[in-house]
């Protein structure tokens, strides 16, 4: 595929790279439709490693499309086509002999409604790890279990009770158990969709101190409606409008001083 | 021109700043000019009231914070908003430090009443014009969100400090003529001195408003021509 690099997005896309440090994952003149919906429009992205990169726009803008294209999430969708390139540490994910469970436990996803399987709380941490063979034995199962609800945060909270339902839970002990439940098979990306949306202010704030933690060990990026919760977790943000990306950079910048002006009518809630 | 908000109170709050911003502006520069129209003319009942105006300017500063307090609590201001709320809160405190200054020369008329030093406060009407027209030209860029207008201000100042030197040498060597005149003299300094940081403040204010209508740093080495701070007696002497 080729991707001409005199294309204005495409600077914008590289502008917020680190310097010398090659991104995590790279998406490349990334188009996606649905039927004949035009979700995504030639959408080109850096994401880079160990930062939390949010992706903000009106409802309908595309952001969730961008999220799935790292890992391949459209395709659940059907009449889904896509086309460009996206690397994780320079491997074409779309490439034929990628596979993909094996992808989607690099690049693990949290969802916007808390989705416990209807399991005990041990059994939903373990499955993954049970189906990716990483446990050889049960003390090994166990301590992948404690160590992941520890990185969530949740294990003081449920470590005498997990034989009971996940379902059980409340609404932000259920997100950060798929948190946990993300990390146990040891993903290096994380994606997650508005991943506080049906929470309180209370479990939002664990979240996101949970997330500015993971970042240490992990690579996230979140779709958030919230330009506040973007603000505050993020270290970079990008704006999707009409399919397209819009503006990338820093969020300090794009927060302080975007340099486009939808991106500015948008963060300052002023009619575009 | 920024399109509308679409929470119409929202506007209602930064128009309601930018008019509090104005006014206080406004009013600081009445005070310069008639503090030293007080002055020139050794009217001590106008100085006197003029004081009193101060305390309006502070009223107004204390309203400013407490709308842009208020604002940035509710509103969660981003980009140009939120640079034009600090721009706000920050001039409003440098206005409300001119309108002292501009106090403090109101106080010194009862000081000067029995001089006669006319010949060398001449001058001052003029300085206070130049001052005064730098705080207008600043405002009207805050309003307008005119950068170029607000860098412009800045090279205005030098003008003020190129008057200030020259009476500074003409009030040392005054003195050391007439040793009788230090009383007075030394009133007239300050007053000049006060007229002087007015302008300063006045470029300070234009430097955020820069800031506020772009988001950029206005670089810092702008010409400045105050030297009195290295001016020593022999200097004066010799001249």
């Amino acid at each position: 595929m080729n991707v001409d690099p005199s294309n204005a997005l495409m600077r914008d896309a590289e502008a917020a790279s680190a310097e010398g440090i090659p991104p995590k994952m790279v998406a490349r003149s990334v188009n996606v439709h649905y039927g004949a919906t035009h979700a995504l429009k030639d959408v080109s992205l850096d994401i880079q490693g160990y930062e939390v990169t949010a992706l903000i726009g009106p409802s309908g803008c595309g952001k969730s499309t961008v999220l799935r294209c790292f890992n391949r999430m459209n395709e659940m969708f059907e009449n889904t086509q896509t086309s460009g390139q996206v690397t994780i540490d320079g491997m074409d994910i779309y490439a034929r002999d990628i596979d993909v469970v094996a992808l989607r436990a690099r690049v693990g996803m949290v969802f916007q409604r808390p989705n416990p399987f209807p399991k005990s709380i041990f059994d939903n941490i373990a499955y993954g790890p049970r189906i990716h063979g990483l446990a050889e034995t049960k003390e090994d199962l166990e301590q992948i279990v404690e160590a992941s609800l520890q990185r969530a945060g949740l294990w003081d909270e449920v470590k005498d009770r997990l034989k009971q339902s996940g379902t059980a839970l409340s609404d932000g002990q259920q997100q950060r158990l798929c948190i946990a439940r993300a990390i146990a098979v040891q993903p290096e990306v994380i994606l997650m969709d508005e991943p506080c949306s049906a929470l309180d202010p209370i479990a939002t704030g664990k979240i996101e101190e949970l997330i500015e933690e993971l970042r240490t060990g992990f690579t996230i990026v979140i779709v958030t409606h919230s330009m506040q919760q973007a603000a505050r977790v993020s270290q970079r943000t990008a704006f999707i409008s009409r399919g397209e990306l819009g503006e990338y950079g820093p969020t300090v910048e794009m927060f302080t001083k975007p340099r486009h002006e939808r991106t500015k009518d948008y963060i300052m809630g002023r009619y575009g | 021109m920024l399109p509308k908000h679409n929470l119409k109170a929202y506007d209602a709050e930064l128009t309601e700043l930018r008019a509090l911003i104005s006014q206080m502006g406004g009013m600081a520069q009445s005070l310069l000019e008639d503090a030293v129209a007080a002055l020139l003319s050794r009217d001590s009942a106008r100085a006197q009231s003029l004081i009193s105006d101060d305390e309006a300017i502070d009223a107004l500063e204390i309203e400013v914070e407490r709308l842009a307090v208020q604002t940035i609590a509710l509103r969660a201001p981003m980009a140009d908003d939120l640079r034009e709320i600090i721009c706000a809160l920050k001039i409003s405190s440098i206005l409300e430090r001119i309108g002292d200054y501009a106090k403090n020369i109101a106080k010194r008329t009862t000081a000067l009443s029995d001089d006669d030093i006319s010949d060398h406060i001449s001058i001052l009407p003029e300085m206070a014009r130049l001052a005064s027209g730098m705080i207008q030209a600043t405002l009207d860029a805050f309003v307008e969100r005119d950068a170029e207008k607000a860098a412009d201000v800045r090279d205005r100042d030098i003008r003020i400090d190129t008057i200030y030197n020259t009476l500074f040498r003409d009030m040392l060597s005054h003195m050391t003529e007439n040793p009788d005149a230090i009383t007075p003299s030394t009133h007239v300094l300050f007053i000049a001195k006060n007229i002087e940081r007015i302008g300063d403040h006045a470029t300070n204010a234009a430097e955020m408003v820069y800031y506020s209508a772009t988001g950029n740093i206005l670089e810092t080495d702008r010409r400045k021509n105050d030297s009195t701070s290295y001016t020593t007696r022999d200097e004066i002497d010799q001249n």
